[in-house]
């Protein structure tokens, strides 16, 4: 049901940009493209599976050490040419297995090339790049951090193939030594602990959850609509701050990231009376 | 997790708060506050059910020697009783420096 | 070589791993001028542990200091290590998130606050889950902005050393702060033994662990910006000296084209010795980009 089939991505990037390929000299896994989106010439991005990726554990979806990169490199490519002119949106449409799990991953600094890619996508939004994220299937921990939770709006698909979680179910079941089944229990009660896309929307992250009956099949008009969710999302954050306050601001926010909120309040209070003193 | 709460009398009045320790495995954190009146409020939150009887021991042991007017919060997460002991006296020591 | 001097020095050495996140963010401030703000007695605790028969510690397993370092103002935020492994939960998150937000707007104020993050972290916290993985990205939003201003200076030790979704803040950091004991990766060992197998990586071997995570190996290939003994005085030293550097002309997680060039030009066809990578990463590798 919510089995991670990897086709989502291209599916989506193919709809929205009439094209599905990486840029010259880029690996298969990254899908890169200027289209038309409303008014803007925006850039898309996408990763996905290249089953001849050159590094053996990122040849399934997994975000790896070249995908990280080149989706830094693609994203700067953009901030460096709207240094003076408008800043074209960037859209990230997201159906990540996961990072890659691997030990020339792991010496070869992974953590940064992920902080890489952040950094690309955070610079943008601070230099007033509308930064959009549609996620169409998983988005989980790492994955999710390099690829998409930069963005000024989140926004996602509403049924049962989409996730976004820190860590897959069999893995935290693990961890946690509880079955499957009871940790799906758990996170009907304690949202931040659901897989079900509908409970992460009450925890004021998303922008908007959106209806598309076949994901993996969407008609003309289910691809139009998402085109003008797109657009009603670019220009919301063009009038909006860069910075991600609007994370803690939303009404779903404010009733379950309270502890949050609190947090902040009384940070700033304390801060401000050290000053003081 | 269980709540356990008890209350001891108390006199001295205790002029400074303290905290030690940290919630790790097999460890526990101390607050200790001073209060007003005559009796010392103790909350015990411990991720080991059913061990209020053993908690009692060990906060009589305690209170037998001590007598400062305070509330005392306790979160544990499987500490011995030797380690809550040496915890409490930590908490003690921090106060009356 | 003097080898009494050597002896004193080993017999004054304090060590930094053996503090708690507390002493060790006190012992970076000049003395008498730190402050801890949303302290124990602040009782700003996880709402969700409680839920889950675990019980929460009372600063949420992480402390937030203000004060001066080297006559300057400075906000240090540490991780417990000892609490649910310094992961991340809502609360911790928040408590790091603000800290630099507060950093960055007394920064563009005038009044320039640098930070420094104590990581001794596993990531997120799984019992939070999702808060614990937006809390994160949260702060790295947050280092970005601040990093602008002042510098981000990041520092683990050990034991637990810094993995998950928090290597990326490291990765953000303006400088990295390393002991031989820290370890600093995105996916520990276990991670990866359970994701590809114990072939990729067998986590029972130590030193293939430090050999690839290890602070001496990730200062060696030019990721980390000082190796200190674990000593709390070569700690606050070094923090000092990146305070007094300020904001590099680029940071390391914008030097997309270099660190592109360097993956293109390994050969993933086999497993690396990790030493391999000394000599081409170390310091003999330039900044290419320059602002």
């Amino acid at each position: 049901m919510s089995e991670h089939t990897g086709i989502r991505g291209t599916v989506w990037f193919r709809a929205l940009t009439g094209q599905a390929s990486p840029m010259s000299g880029d690996p298969d896994s990254v899908l890169t493209a200027d289209a038309l989106l409303g008014e803007d010439n925006a850039r898309f991005l996408c990763v996905v599976r290249d089953p001849h990726a050159r590094f053996p554990c990122a040849r399934d979806g997994q975000v790896g050490l070249e995908e990280a990169y080149t989706l830094a490199t693609r994203v700067r490519e953009v901030i460096a040419q709207d240094t003076n002119t408008i800043k074209r949106p960037i859209i990230a449409i997201v159906d990540v297995k996961s990072q890659a799990y691997g030990r020339r991953e792991e010496t070869a600094a992974i953590f940064l090339a992920a902080a890489a890619a952040a950094d690309a996508y955070g610079s943008a939004r601070l230099a007033g790049h509308p930064v959009i994220t549609l996620v169409v299937g998983h988005a989980l921990s790492g994955g999710f951090l390099t690829h998409g939770y930069q963005a000024n709006r989140i926004l996602a698909f509403d049924d049962d193939g989409v996730m976004i979680h820190a860590m897959h179910k069999e893995a935290a079941a693990r961890i946690t030594r509880r079955s499957v089944e009871s940790l799906e229990k758990l996170g009907e009660t304690i949202a931040p602990l659901s897989y079900d896309i509908r409970d992460y929307a009450k925890l004021g992250l998303l922008h908007k959850l959106l209806h598309v009956d076949r994901p993996e099949k969407p008609s003309q008009q289910e691809i139009q609509d998402v085109r003008d969710e797109l657009i009603a999302a670019i220009e919301d954050a063009r009038n909006s701050p860069v910075d991600l306050r609007n994370r803690l601001q939303s009404k779903e926010a404010r009733e379950t990231r309270k502890a949050s909120i609190l947090t902040r309040s009384m940070l700033e209070a304390q801060w401000a009376e050290e000053q003081a003193n | 997790m269980e709540q356990i709460e008890f209350d001891y009398p108390a006199k001295r009045k205790v002029s400074s708060k303290a905290h030690v320790g940290v919630v790790g495995s097999g460890d526990l954190e101390v607050l200790l506050e001073p209060v007003e009146g005559e009796c010392s409020h103790i909350f015990i939150r411990t991720s080991v059910d059913g061990f209020r009887d053993t908690w009692k021991v060990v906060l009589d042991r305690f209170f037998a020697k001590y007598d400062g007017v305070v509330r005392i919060q306790i979160n544990d997460a499987g500490a011995t009783p030797g380690s809550v002991l040496l915890r409490l006296e930590q908490a003690v020591e921090v106060s009356e420096q | 070589m003097n080898p009494e001097r050597d002896d004193t020095k080993f017999i004054n050495r304090q060590s930094f791993i053996e503090l708690d996140a507390r002493e060790r963010a006190k012992a970076l401030f000049d003395a008498g001028t730190s402050r801890e703000l949303l302290g124990p007695f602040d009782r700003v605790e996880s709402p969700w542990l409680p839920m889950q028969g675990v019980t929460p510690q009372a600063d949420d397993g992480c402390v937030v200091m203000k004060g001066k370092i080297s006559g300057q103002a400075a906000v240090v935020v540490a991780l417990e290590g000892a609490f649910q492994g310094g992961s991340m939960g809502e609360v911790s998150g928040a408590k790091l998130t603000a800290a630099l937000d507060l950093a960055c707007a007394d920064s563009e104020k005038g009044i320039p606050t640098s930070a420094v993050m104590l990581l001794e972290t596993g990531g997120v916290r799984l019992q939070e889950a999702n808060l614990g993985l937006a809390a994160i990205a949260e702060i790295m939003a947050s280092i970005l902005a601040l990093r602008e201003h002042g510098p981000v200076i990041s520092v683990t030790a050990g034991t637990v050393g810094c993995f998950g979704g928090m290597s990326l803040a490291a990765g953000l950091s303006s400088y990295i702060v390393l002991t031989r004991e820290a370890r600093l990766g995105l996916n520990g060992p276990e991670v990866i033994e359970q994701e590809s197998g114990v072939d990729e990586f067998d986590s029972s071997d130590r030193t293939l662990i430090w050999a690839i995570h290890g602070g001496e190996q990730r200062y060696a290939t030019g990721l980390a910006d000082a190796l200190v003994d674990d000593d709390t005085q070569e700690v606050a030293d070094a923090v000092r000296r990146f305070i007094a550097q300020g904001v590099p002309p680029v940071h390391r997680s914008s030097q997309v084209a270099l660190y592109r060039s360097r993956i293109a030009a390994l050969d993933p066809s086999r497993q690396w010795e990790p030493r391999e990578l000394r000599a081409t990463w170390g310091a003999s590798g330039s900044v290419e980009e320059k602002r």
